[in-house]
């Protein structure tokens, strides 16, 4: 493993080999019939374990993206054998596992334990898997790496014996720039690392986002919390929840709905509350702590000097660095983003040898190091701009060259009613669809964010595409409600439903019809959604239902 | 009522059942009383020097209030007994025992050697709480400047 990522001690590694023991030791008991499914259900789900429509699935923690080469290809291995040979990269940066025998998950996590992953709180009423930024490290425009706030906030929240019965998940998300590429405002907390004048760095805590039934924009409750009281602060966020969220209605359980209800001021004044008892505590880690792990993420050794140009005379190759490609905050290097979105296949899906195939070039062309991305794709960070053409050629060949990052194309959609028991419609077979249709078109529509959720969930993030499709059941039959407008990032806008649903083959048309008006209505180096922002909604309902 | 079944304590346990936090304000002699979810800890915190005894209820596991209401009585100073009620299953042994529980009155009587396991399962933690145990980071840093 490299040395530019965190690397688990004895502590860490004591932790994550005893869960993987009391997993085994709870399955035993299960099969057994020691224990019924009910007595069973939450102790796997602590572990991530579902049972969906047709087998269980096992959701694995990537800790804010990040994965080495070792990693990478220990998940190939796993999708071979104890999958199909393939796996589903997730909106929240994990991996998901669709078809786990319940007598082998306990062997799984002990191979993830090998290379220092777990399964630990993926799922139940528990803080879930810290989400980050997937350039953290390579960006251009960030003010500090975010991943070691991120990796200190996965210790405390590991475990947490007051928080693990909480009235409902709990989603945080650490970025460290100006453009939020991680819907940081759209979780229970959203961290934003910033510096001051002064030039210290500090936290600011963005409370009561979310997704789900009743969508709402993270509202900013303290624009800065000096460091040393970091974890603090997130504990007083975290225990005001805990005690007053909402526990008679899963539907009105997330912290957004506690800080709506009670109002932002009010909310503020309980967390500041309880922090200032909290301090009396000393419950908050030394910086040294957060030093030890910031060492960790070093910076590689990037080569100086090196020419800072790409040789753009393969046209293929061109369009493909024009669309997936990144600025690099270190001249001669360039951030890449491998697209899972080929067209027509299942969005955020790679085979047991795509995997491998990964993490071989990771470790070949950058460092060693990959990202899962939330939009359900794979960044490798730190790239030479000379090497860039060696790898794109690996990549196509493997079909991991899809030019098509943020394009129509690069649909987020949620596993839908083809494998998830919550959900209402089938949320796989309208990507490919959508995917075919729009496909010659895509490069010249250009930036279009296209989210498809299966359910009210929102696990497909719709509510923040500039296009969200949104599946529900009408009457036994699926059907898709169709949004227009949302955007996560420093803009962050929720989409508008256009009016009544549509069929499947009736919401592929839509999408079109939809792309069809920002064509004809577009001006210069306008966006759908800066056409969508300028001329709103009636243009396209006029042609969705005129 | 249930038994106490795991009791990590060497005075003599109080035999009087709980008053509830309402019934509490009027009786100025009781020396226990016992919280429902929806009851504010920091209530009985005037009182806590006459307080032998809290029981916390857990009325379904999943309502995980009661762990918020120990680790504030702890905070607060509460050194009495702090006994956890109702739906306290295997699972939940050790996040209680962090949080300041000392005794254990199921509803249902837990597997003895299941429970022994379980709070005992994890050889290190990661937050400080009331329980005095020291977490992993202080261990690391503890570790260095001996070093």
């Amino acid at each position: 493993m490299g040395d530019l990522m965190y690397k688990y001690d004895t502590y860490d590694q004591a932790m994550v080999d005893a869960r993987v023991d009391e997993f085994r030791d709870q399955v035993a008991r299960r099969i057994a019939g020691h224990l019924t499914e009910d007595q069973f259900k939450p102790l796997r789900l602590m572990n991530g374990l579902y049972l969906q429509l047709h087998a269980y699935m096992l959701r694995v923690a990537v800790p804010y993206g990040t994965l080495s080469g070792a990693q990478m290809h220990a998940l190939g291995d796993i999708a071979d054998k104890y999958d199909r040979g393939y796996g589903h990269f997730t909106t929240r940066q994990n991996i998901q596992y669709n078809w786990i025998k319940l007598d082998e998950a306990p062997d799984i996590l002990a191979d993830l334990a090998k290379v220092e992953m777990h399964a630990i709180q993926t799922s139940g009423n528990c803080i879930r898997n810290t989400s980050s930024d997937q350039y953290a490290g390579a960006a251009a425009d960030e003010v500090t790496d975010p991943r070691p706030y991120a990796e200190l906030i996965r210790q405390w929240s590991t475990f947490h014996p007051e928080f693990s019965y909480l009235p409902r998940k709990f989603k945080i998300a650490v970025i460290a720039s100006e453009t939020d590429r991680a819907a940081m405002r759209l979780h229970d907390i959203g961290v934003k690392i910033v510096r001051n004048d002064a030039g210290e760095l500090g936290a600011a805590f963005y409370v009561g986002g979310g997704m789900g039934r009743t969508p709402m924009i993270g509202p900013l409750v303290r624009d800065w919390v000096p460091l040393d009281q970091f974890i603090t602060y997130a504990e007083a966020c975290l225990r005001v929840y805990n005690r007053h969220g909402r526990r008679d209605n899963k539907y009105k359980a997330r912290i957004k709905i506690l800080v709506h209800e009670l109002g932002k001021e009010e909310y503020t004044r309980q967390v500041e509350a309880e922090f200032a008892l909290l301090l009396a505590q000393n419950i908050e880690p030394p910086l040294a702590e957060l030093e030890r792990i910031k060492a960790q993420f070093a910076d590689p050794r990037f080569e100086a000097g090196l020419a800072d140009l790409v040789d753009r005379s393969d046209p293929d190759f061109a369009l493909w660095v024009d669309n997936n490609c990144v600025r690099h905050k270190t001249p001669g290097y360039i951030a890449v983003t491998i697209s899972l979105k080929p067209i027509g296949g299942i969005p955020g899906d790679a085979s047991a040898d795509q995997m491998r195939l990964m993490a071989e070039l990771a470790t070949r062309y950058s460092f060693d190091e990959l990202r899962v991305t939330h939009a359900q794709n794979i960044v490798m960070p730190h790239v030479r701009k000379d090497q860039l053409y060696d790898l794109w050629q690996q990549l196509d060949e493997a079909g991991l060259g899809t030019p098509n990052l943020d394009l129509v194309g690069d649909i987020i959609a949620c596993p839908g009613l083809d494998y998830c028991s919550l959900a209402n419609a089938r949320s796989i077979p309208v990507a490919q669809k959508i995917g075919q249709r729009l496909a010659a078109k895509e490069q010249q529509i250009g930036e279009l964010k296209l989210k498809i959720s299966g359910c009210i969930n929102a696990c497909g993030h719709h509510h923040a595409g500039h296009i969200g499709i949104l599946g529900v059941d009408r009457k036994g039959t699926e059907n898709y409600q169709l949004l227009l407008g949302g955007c996560e990032g420093a803009d962050t806008s929720l989409g508008q439903i256009t009016g009544p649903g549509f069929d499947e083959d009736g919401i592929v048309d839509a999408v079109e019809k939809a792309t069809e008006v920002y064509l004809s209505t577009r001006t210069d180096g306008e966006r759908f959604l800066d056409t969508y922002r300028r001329i709103g909604m009636a243009p396209f309902k006029e042609a969705l239902y005129g | 009522m249930a038994e106490v079944q795991f009791r990590f304590r060497h005075d003599e346990a109080v035999g009087d059942p709980g008053v509830t936090v309402g019934a509490f304000g009027a009786q100025s002699n009781a020396a226990a009383v016992r919280l429902e979810p929806g009851d504010e800890a920091r209530d009985l915190l005037p009182h806590l020097d006459r307080l032998r005894l809290i029981e916390i209820n857990f009325p379904v596991y999943g309502d995980g209030r009661g762990y918020t209401a120990a680790r504030v009585l702890r905070e607060a100073g509460y050194t009495g007994e702090l006994r956890a009620v109702g739906d306290v299953l295997v699972d939940q042994l050790a996040f209680m025992r962090r949080c300041g529980f000392d005794a254990f009155a199921p509803e249902v009587a837990l597997d003895p050697a299941a429970a022994q396991a379980a709070f005992g399962r994890y050889p290190e933690v990661y937050q400080p709480t009331v329980d005095g145990r020291a977490p992993i980071w202080a261990k690391r840093h503890l570790a260095a400047q001996d070093g």
